[in-house]
Formats: structure tokens, C-alpha cells, sequence
């Protein structure tokens, strides 16, 4: 029982110690973005004055004139495009993957590992003068596109992980009850994989909204920055103040949609959803 | 309803292993077909086939007249109960077996009726409303039948479906089907590697061997004769014994005596045969009447390895001195029959053989008995072919 006792005591100053270490960052931006911009250098905690200034600037001036609202758009708008096309064709060639056997299954897995693993900044050369060529630079498919690009690998390898876990009779079992293929992939196969699914596209997600690179590169405008690029064009209220109460407000409003996003879908990664479809 | 015929179909795998070899089967309407054999003999395979789950690389298939070969699964109105149920995880046990229906697009006050009728043959009724994860095995598997039942098709596929259950439920879902298959009279093709099963639920019976159909029949006529050694073993629990024998100028000559050879042995000349002669076939001679001692048998001596009663019966296990005898067909069953007979560390030149004998039998472990053996009851086979004679 002594043993226990502390073992528990350790452990919890242990939690707490990680705790602090990964909230305290978060929590000295949310203190700045709650400061005067005279105070933010005060370098105290717990601020002595409470403001929603900051936030309040991020929005002045309606979606014309606010420095924050296009691209917060843009950065929705571009993130949720980008995930549900890279999850829908995940989705088909994962499942390919886990059922059939096919020339060339190797190479594009191969393939998909290769991408993953490329630098992405050996490609932002080539992309700008291909984009600019292509009129797509400064749009939101300039964009979408190379998203694509890194986010596929990724999800199909995390569904085929998923789908190679379900077993084959219940689509067996689908087909024999009068399902087309398709039917048995869309009733049974993906709503079991929903787990697997839901994991992708937070990932898919959060990639696309925390990219800086392509963002600053392949972007000149408010018609397709998001937020981490425009982060980097915020100006003070003078040009000899540093707008670092505004950023910090910024980084705390994008910062809101990914823990949304995450929520959300935790809730339907539940483990263990196949348990009963099958004996052993 | 309808009667399903296979003709010459053959499965070949991408690999060249041939899984199933021109299977030649007509399973009448209404009929309970069970397919037996050992692991790895092609009877799953012929049933997914069937099912249209596997390509048929050659043959016809034909249910209800038509040929199917081409046809998916859907498209065949068949109904399969998996050996691990494939239960949807994702939807209740109503869902369940409403799915087909479903996918039918038939209108949802009939599913519901469907469903609850079903439901209640197999008492399900209050668990419509759970996931397959809260139910017991037995329930899983009972809404497993469900699933194939509300859909009223041509003909059930069953892929061993009780061989996930225990023992006790096995024997109770095992008269559960039977009634079942009796009352909705809908043709069913059952597969499994039990022999009990088999015998106990199939009008007939068609027992594979390394993807050939060895023999069709009805349980009794596979039981009485089989047509090679393999049926011979493989049916019957405990399995027939086998002992080599010779026949000699028109008699037989077994290790335990020697007999008057009979009407199967009669044409051929001399030459070494197989005999077969199953447990029951043995008694305690001191129980046999001598009017049928005298009529008809041998009586011989042996050594009582062991006696296992069981109350209704007593098994009592001895050897013969004997080279043993060596087949193909018997080697495929070698590991079962271990399994079975529990058979002793035997000496070279014994062979063991079990005989059933009546429970008031005073026989002892060790001690020297006097037996009696039926053999109008005997079995001939050719030690080559492994044929029945």
C-alpha cells in the first residue's frame, strides 16, 4: 500500500512536470495575446491588465480591411478541400492496396514512401515557376495541389494499416447479401475503418493547416495566404512597434480549429470497433 | 428453392495447386448436402465456389437450371452463414439481418417483419437491438443463421458453422439447424470437417479427399459400404481398424483367424487384401450366445491394452500382431486417427485396435480376453487402389 502511494505520487509529479513543460508555451501566448501592446514586455505571467485588444484588431475593419479574416478563410477553406480529396483517394487506393493483388502494388507504395520522405523544399523552386507558368500561383489550387502531394502518402499508409485489420469475410458476407462491390465498400468496409479514417484526416488536416513553406512561397496575396504566411506580414500600429500581441492573438484564434477538429473526431477513434464481427 | 449441380467443376489456383478436381455433384431441391472431409481437401473451396466467392477455373455450375458460372454473388440469391459468422460489427443484430433485405430495397415495415419472424424462430427477439460485441457465441452464431434465413433464398451455404462453439452448444445449434433446414425445407450445402456432424445432419453426404469426391451418399450408405479406404476411416468414430490380410485358396486369413472369404472376395484369386471391421463389430465372447458363436465369426485371444468405460459403452483397446497396413488414403488420416484412439506406444509389429463391447463386458486392462469378432461385418479392400472389393 506504502509502495503504491508513492508510486502514485511519482507518477503524478512526473504528468505534472510534461504538463507544464508542453502548456507553458501555450499559455505564455495566451497571457501575451491578453497584454496591452505597452505590456508585452513586461515579461510577467500572469498579466496585470486584461485586454482583448489584440483579438479585437485581428478583426477591425470587416473582411476587407482586417489583416486576419481572408486568410483565415483561405486557410478553412484550403485544409478542408485538401482533406477531403486526399481521404477520398487515400480511401480507394488504400483499399486496393489491402485487397487485391496487382502489377505494380510495390512501386507505388515504394512510391508513396518516397514522397514522404522528399524535402519538401527541393520542390518549392520548381513549383513556383511551373505555377506562375500555369497561372495557378496565388490560388488556392496552387496550393491544394502540392498539400496533396505530401498528405496522400501519408494517409494511405495509414489506411491500409486500417483496412488490412478488417477481416475479408465481411465483405464476403456483404457480396453474398446482394451487395454490389462498391455497396460492400461504402456500408461495411469504410464505416469499420472510420477509426483509421477520422485518424488520417486529422493528420491531413493539421499538415495542411500548420504548412508555412508552400504557404509563404507559392503565395502573394490575401486571395489565397493562410494564416502562418500572413502571421509574417502583421504590422505594429506603428512602424516602430512589433505587432507581437497581434500574432500572439492570431496564433491562439488558428490554434482554436485544430483542437475543434481533433475533439471532434477523437471521439470516433474508438478502439476496438471490429471487436464481435468475427470469432478469434 | 432450387437444386444446385456441379459438373466437372475444378478450381486452380494462381499458384497451379489444383483445390478442387472435377467435381461431379447433383444436390437436389430441398436437399441437406453436407461436404466432409479433412483440412486442406478443397471442400470450402467447392463451397465458394458455389457462393461465387472463388472464380470456377473449369466446369458448370448450375443452381436452379441455370448456369451461374459467370454470375456475382448477389446475383445468385444464395444465402452463407461463415464459419466465423462475419457478423457487421457497425450495426445492431436487427441491421444485421435486415442488411440484405436492405440492399434488396425492400420496404421497411416488411424488413421489420422479416427480421422479428426470424427472430423469434431462433429467439433472438430481445437481443434485436444489441451489436454483435455484447452477444455470446452461441447468440452470434444464431444471428449469423438469422441473416440467411429472413432472406428466403435459393439455397444456404453453410462453411463449418458450429466449429467456433463448445462442445455442448456445438451438439445443441447441431439439432437447432437440423430442425431448422426440416421445416424451411430450402436446399442447403453444409461443409465440415466433423465426421458426427455429418452423419447426424446431412440427407446425404459427399466425403472429398486432396480435392476429389471420394463417395456420395446417404449417411447409412456410406456407413455400410464405403467405397474406399479413406470413407472407410474417415466415417465412423472410433474408426474402423484395418489389419492386412490374405486371401488363400478361397479363404481368408486375418491376423485374429482365419475365415471362410466371402462374396466380395470370392472373384478375385489369391493376394494380399485389407481388411476393415469396425469397434462395434468386436464382443466380449463371453457375452456372445454360442448358437452365434457358432454360426457365424471367429473367436480370438488378445491382450487388453486398455478399457475406457463411457457407461452406454466400453471401449477396449488391444493389438494384433501385425506388419500394420500402408495406404495413401489411411496416411491422410493418420493425424485424426491419433487423435481419436489416444493409440498407445505400440512395439513394432502391433497394431492397435479398438473394439466396442457391450458395458457389462468384465474385461480388465492387462489381462489376456477372449473376443469375438462379427466378420460378416468385414470390409475388403485393394491394398494398391485402396477400393472396396
Amino acid at each position: 500500500m506504502q509502495r503504491g502511494s508513492r508510486e502514485y505520487a511519482l507518477w503524478s509529479i512526473g504528468i505534472l512536470l510534461v504538463l507544464a513543460f508542453a502548456l507553458v508555451p501555450v499559455l505564455w501566448l495566451i497571457s501575451v495575446s491578453l497584454k496591452p501592446p505597452e505590456a508585452v514586455t513586461d515579461g510577467r505571467f500572469i498579466p496585470s491588465e486584461v485586454s482583448l485588444d489584440n483579438y479585437k484588431s485581428l478583426f477591425e475593419g470587416g473582411i476587407d480591411d482586417s489583416p486576419f479574416i481572408k486568410p483565415l478563410i483561405n486557410s478553412i477553406g484550403i485544409a478542408l478541400i485538401t482533406t477531403v480529396i486526399a481521404i477520398t483517394l487515400a480511401a480507394f487506393t488504400a483499399y486496393a492496396i489491402a485487397r487485391l493483388e496487382f502489377p505494380g502494388k510495390r512501386v507505388i507504395l515504394a512510391g508513396a514512401l518516397a514522397i514522404a520522405m522528399f524535402p519538401p523544399i527541393s520542390t518549392v523552386g520548381p513549383l513556383f515557376d511551373m505555377w506562375r507558368a500555369l497561372g495557378l500561383y496565388d490560388t488556392w489550387l496552387g496550393l491544394i495541389i502540392p498539400y496533396l502531394t505530401f498528405s496522400l502518402p501519408l494517409a494511405i499508409y495509414v489506411l491500409v494499416a486500417f483496412f488490412r485489420e478488417i477481416p475479408w469475410e465481411l465483405e464476403q458476407a456483404a457480396q453474398v447479401d446482394g451487395a454490389t462491390p462498391f455497396q460492400a465498400f461504402t456500408k461495411v468496409i469504410v464505416p469499420l475503418a472510420a477509426p483509421g479514417v477520422f485518424t488520417a484526416a486529422i493528420l491531413v488536416f493539421i499538415f495542411a493547416w500548420n504548412d508555412f513553406l508552400f504557404a509563404i512561397s507559392l503565395t502573394s496575396s490575401d486571395a489565397s495566404r493562410t494564416v502562418p504566411a500572413a502571421l509574417a506580414f502583421f504590422t505594429g500600429e506603428s512602424s516602430f512597434t512589433q505587432p507581437t500581441g497581434s500574432i500572439a492573438a492570431a496564433a491562439v484564434v488558428v490554434t482554436v480549429p485544430i483542437i475543434v477538429f481533433v475533439l471532434f473526431f477523437q471521439r470516433r477513434i474508438v478502439a476496438g470497433l471490429t471487436s464481435g464481427a468475427v470469432k478469434g | 428453392m432450387a437444386e444446385i449441380v456441379l459438373d466437372g467443376v475444378t478450381k486452380v489456383f494462381g499458384d497451379g495447386f489444383e483445390a478442387v478436381k472435377e467435381m461431379d455433384l447433383d444436390i437436389g431441391d430441398g436437399e441437406f448436402m453436407i461436404l466432409v472431409g479433412p483440412s486442406g481437401c478443397g471442400k470450402s473451396t467447392a463451397l465458394r465456389m458455389i457462393a461465387g466467392l472463388e472464380d470456377i477455373s473449369s466446369g458448370e455450375l448450375k443452381i436452379g437450371g441455370e448456369v451461374v458460372n459467370e454470375r456475382a454473388p448477389k446475383d445468385r440469391d444464395i444465402a452463407m452463414v461463415f464459419q466465423n459468422y462475419a457478423l457487421y460489427p457497425h450495426m445492431t443484430v436487427r441491421e444485421n439481418m435486415g442488411f440484405a433485405l436492405k440492399l434488396a430495397g425492400v420496404d421497411k415495415a416488411e424488413i421489420d417483419k422479416k427480421v422479428e419472424d426470424a427472430a423469434a424462430t431462433l429467439d433472438l427477439t430481445q437481443h434485436l437491438d444489441r451489436r454483435p460485441a455484447n452477444l455470446s457465441g452461441g447468440q452470434r452464431q444464431r444471428v449469423a443463421m438469422g441473416r440467411a434465413i429472413v432472406r428466403d433464398p435459393k439455397a444456404f451455404l453453410m462453411d463449418e458453422p458450429l466449429s467456433n462453439l463448445d462442445a455442448k452448444l456445438r451438439v445443441q445449434m447441431r439439432t437447432e439447424v437440423a430442425r431448422l433446414q426440416s421445416r424451411l425445407g430450402t436446399t442447403t450445402v453444409y461443409v465440415t470437417h466433423d465426421q458426427t456432424e455429418a452423419m447426424t445432419l446431412g440427407d446425404r453426404v459427399a466425403v472429398m479427399r486432396a480435392g476429389v469426391l471420394q463417395q456420395v451418399g446417404t449417411p447409412a450408405e456410406l456407413y455400410e459400404t464405403p467405397r474406399n479406404l479413406f470413407v472407410a476411416g474417415f466415417i465412423g468414430s472410433p474408426a474402423m481398424n484395418f489389419m492386412p490380410a490374405e486371401i488363400a485358396s478361397g479363404r481368408l486369413v486375418l491376423p485374429i483367424g482365419e475365415v471362410e472369404a466371402g462374396d466380395g472376395a470370392s472373384g478375385r484369386g489369391d493376394g494380399k487384401v485389407i481388411a476393415g471391421l469396425r469397434p462395434e463389430n468386436f464382443e466380449d465372447a463371453s457375452i456372445v450366445g454360442d448358437d452365434l458363436k457358432g454360426e457365424r465369426g471367429l473367436v480370438f485371444e488378445a491382450e487388453v491394452d486398455l478399457v475406457e468405460s463411457l457407461g452406454s459403452d466400453l471401449f477396449a483397446y488391444f493389438h494384433i500382431e501385425s506388419e500394420g497396413v500402408e495406404s495413401d488414403q489411411l496416411a491422410d488420416l493418420a493425424e485424426d486417427r491419433i487423435g481419436e484412439t489416444g493409440a498407445a506406444n505400440l512395439r513394432e509389429g502391433e497394431e492397435q485396435v479398438v473394439a466396442r463391447l457391450d458395458p457389462t463386458s468384465k474385461v480388465k486392462r492387462g489381462g489376456r480376453t477372449e473376443l469375438w469378432a462379427d466378420t460378416s461385418k468385414l470390409h475388403l479392400f485393394d491394398p494398391e487402389s485402396g477400393e472396396r472389393l
